[in-house]
């Protein structure tokens, strides 16, 4: 079942077209991850979307409600956290909490259960009492979760949800998003991480508006044509400039290693090593592996701004 | 230790913070070479911008020694301030002046002598490659950019090490790939580059990471040797149907340290993948699963940081205990 779909959705401000006609179906249950730098227009995409904002033309609907013509029953049904998700700093932990209960009007009855399962969900519970200026960046972020889930929403926005958080916060966070998934509720997330992209169902490459790529992670990295070489050598540095003049393929450098997208692995990995023999660099390590979404990202796609 | 401090950019010999009774940063010794990437990790609060803020001559130790460029952190504090150059996502360009306005700004601001001036903008206009904007409104420009600008600004006074904070968060995949192309250049020219930041993304492109936690050296190596020797567990990626049941099931087998879903697959941390795999099939297919593909995989560098954290939590739990 689709809980969230657009059509053709596009919006301008003046010259500048944000979002060009994006359409895509999520189903219920699914964590869809937007992806883009900033300025994609990820951050449109996620306000259209929760009818804070109307667009210039095209459609969309969230678990069956249109989002120009029923927002208000959509607000019902949705979870959203921004990127400046209001906490205050002054409240605590579960004066937060109870104020955005209350801004939602979740019913007295039964708020209290609700706030305990939040509360111990999100690993808040040692914390109730704290001031929420008081917690660290992994915890603000869990907090905001919580308050975006008080009224037991079926879908749940994230704009750029773990920006600034350390990775061990990160991992907790999105613990907590797979346990919201067992629970059906579908999950919109926006990065511009790619490292964070991987752990979504699917997701969808935003780039100047435009979407450029639709699958899951492996469809996407499917994109890449060729194989991917890594090798680990004496002189990283060298060996680049020396590979690059060779135009064996393309070439990227990190750190200790390199990575060579050839069109054919054999040949390829003959080229290479007959590469760095010639330039009297000693190879130490040389093997085909998986792409990252990087990979894909910095070869297989048209160029960015750069 | 003027010979250690020769060839290398950052020297640290336990070096040591305290806040009170906290001790933010707790003998740190470390050495960086002259033209080196290294990368400074750790989760928020271990102590690393405390470790920073001594290396720039901001803070004082409370005890141990170092140098940057060679100038002894206790006692060259002002010296090492006009040496070093600092680029941070939050301390960056004026939107609202224009590309020439931002490097004439920076430039006085560094105290780049008047006869260098013109070309030292030059410089940074043909290294960001920005000679025709020149007379763009910095807020104008995309995000990738004015991180080239923002780098070309923190080196007009042609500092010997450049302190980097999450130098390309929010920029896409190609503007960084170029921004490290261009920090891999400075780094053939003998600029130290010393970075700190939370994306692992980044921390790949570093020639050489150090992990601090609770104030304290965890791990120090390149990023190989972070997925390889120093990574006491192994990754074990398994493809299952029902992923969100399986992994329950699988956290809770003996000998896995931490369970993970990963999109569809789940990735199991563990002491020995070889052991494991066979009796998670065993456990999973009794209990009805259908299972996949089972295999070790590379770890990230976000499987190798959380790993090191965690077994150093177990350490520490276990002293606790200890004590008690």
């Amino acid at each position: 079942m689709e809980t969230l779909r657009t059509q053709a959705l596009t919006r301008r401000f003046g010259d500048l077209v944000a979002l060009d006609q994006l359409t895509l179906a999520v189903e219920e249950g699914e964590i869809f991850g937007l992806v883009g730098p900033d300025g994609a227009g990820k951050t449109t995409t996620m306000r259209l979307l929760t009818g804070i904002l109307e667009p210039s033309s095209g459609e969309a609907w969230v678990d069956g409600l249109h989002t120009v013509r029923e927002t208000e029953a959509i607000k019902d049904r949705i979870g959203y956290m921004s990127q400046r998700f209001g906490l205050y700093p002054d409240l605590t932990v579960q004066e937060n909490i109870d104020f955005y209960a209350d801004l939602y009007e979740v019913p007295k009855a039964g708020r209290g259960e609700r706030m305990e399962r939040l509360l111990a969900f999100s690993n808040l519970t040692p914390f109730r009492r704290r001031q929420a200026g008081n917690l660290s960046g992994g915890m603000k972020q869990k907090l905001g979760l919580a308050c975006a889930l008080i009224h037991t929403p079926r879908v749940l926005f994230l704009d750029e949800p773990t920006n600034g958080v350390d990775p061990v916060s990160r991992r907790d966070f999105w613990r907590i998003l797979y346990q919201l998934q067992q629970e059906r509720v579908t999950i919109f997330v926006s990065t511009a991480y790619l490292d964070e992209a991987e752990r979504c169902n699917r997701i969808g490459l935003l780039h100047q508006g435009r979407l450029m790529a639709c699958d899951t992670v492996d469809g996407v990295k499917g994109l890449l044509r060729g194989a991917l070489l890594e090798l680990r050598c004496e002189a990283p540095r060298p060996a680049a400039r020396l590979l690059r003049e060779a135009a064996i393929g393309s070439v990227a450098l990190f750190g200790d290693r390199l990575h060579v997208l050839v069109e054919d692995e054999a040949r390829g990995r003959q080229a290479v090593e007959a590469a760095l023999r010639a330039g009297g660099i000693a190879l130490r390590e040389l093997r085909t592996i998986e792409p990252s979404l990087e990979d894909v990202f910095t070869s297989a796609l048209p160029g960015g701004s750069a | 230790m003027t010979d250690a401090a020769g060839s290398y950019a950052v020297t640290l010999r336990n070096l040591e913070r305290r806040f009170g009774e906290f001790v933010a940063v707790n003998r740190i010794s470390l050495d960086v070479r002259q033209g080196e990437i290294f990368g400074f990790l750790g989760p928020n609060g271990a102590g690393k911008s405390t470790t920073i803020r001594m290396l720039c001559g901001l803070l004082e130790p409370s005890s141990g020694e170092g140098t940057v460029a060679g100038l002894d952190i206790r006692t060259q504090r002002e010296e090492i301030k006009r040496r070093i150059g600092y680029m941070s996502q939050k301390f960056s360009l004026y939107d609202d002046l224009t590309v020439e306005e931002n490097i004439d700004f920076f430039s006085g601001i560094y105290r780049v002598p008047r006869e260098k001036k013109a070309a030292r903008k030059d410089w940074v206009l043909d290294m960001a490659n920005l000679q025709e904007h020149r007379h763009t409104r910095t807020g104008l420009l995309p995000a990738g950019w004015k991180q080239r600008l923002s780098l070309g600004c923190a080196l007009l006074h042609e500092p010997r090490i450049l302190f980097l904070d999450e130098p390309t968060s929010g920029v896409d995949p190609l503007s960084r790939r170029t921004f490290w192309d261009l920090i891999y250049e400075m780094a053939s020219q003998g600029v130290t580059v010393f970075v700190t930041t939370h994306y692992m993304e980044e921390a790949e492109y570093c020639d050489r990471l150090a992990l601090i936690y609770r104030g304290e050296l965890v791990a120090l190596g390149t990023p190989s040797d972070m997925k390889g020797s120093l990574m006491a567990d192994q990754v074990l990626s398994v493809s299952c149907e029902r992923p969100h049941e399986a992994l329950g099931v699988a956290a809770g087998l003996e000998g896995v340290r931490d369970a993970a879903l990963f999109g569809r697959d789940i990735h199991l941390m563990t002491e020995d993948a070889g052991d494991l795999a066979p009796r998670l099939r065993q456990v999973l297919e009794a209990r009805g699963f259908q299972v996949g593909t089972m295999e070790p995989i590379t770890p990230s560098l976000e499987d190798v940081f959380v790993s090191l954290i965690e077994a150093r939590d177990r350490a520490d739990g276990s002293q606790q205990e200890f004590k008690a």
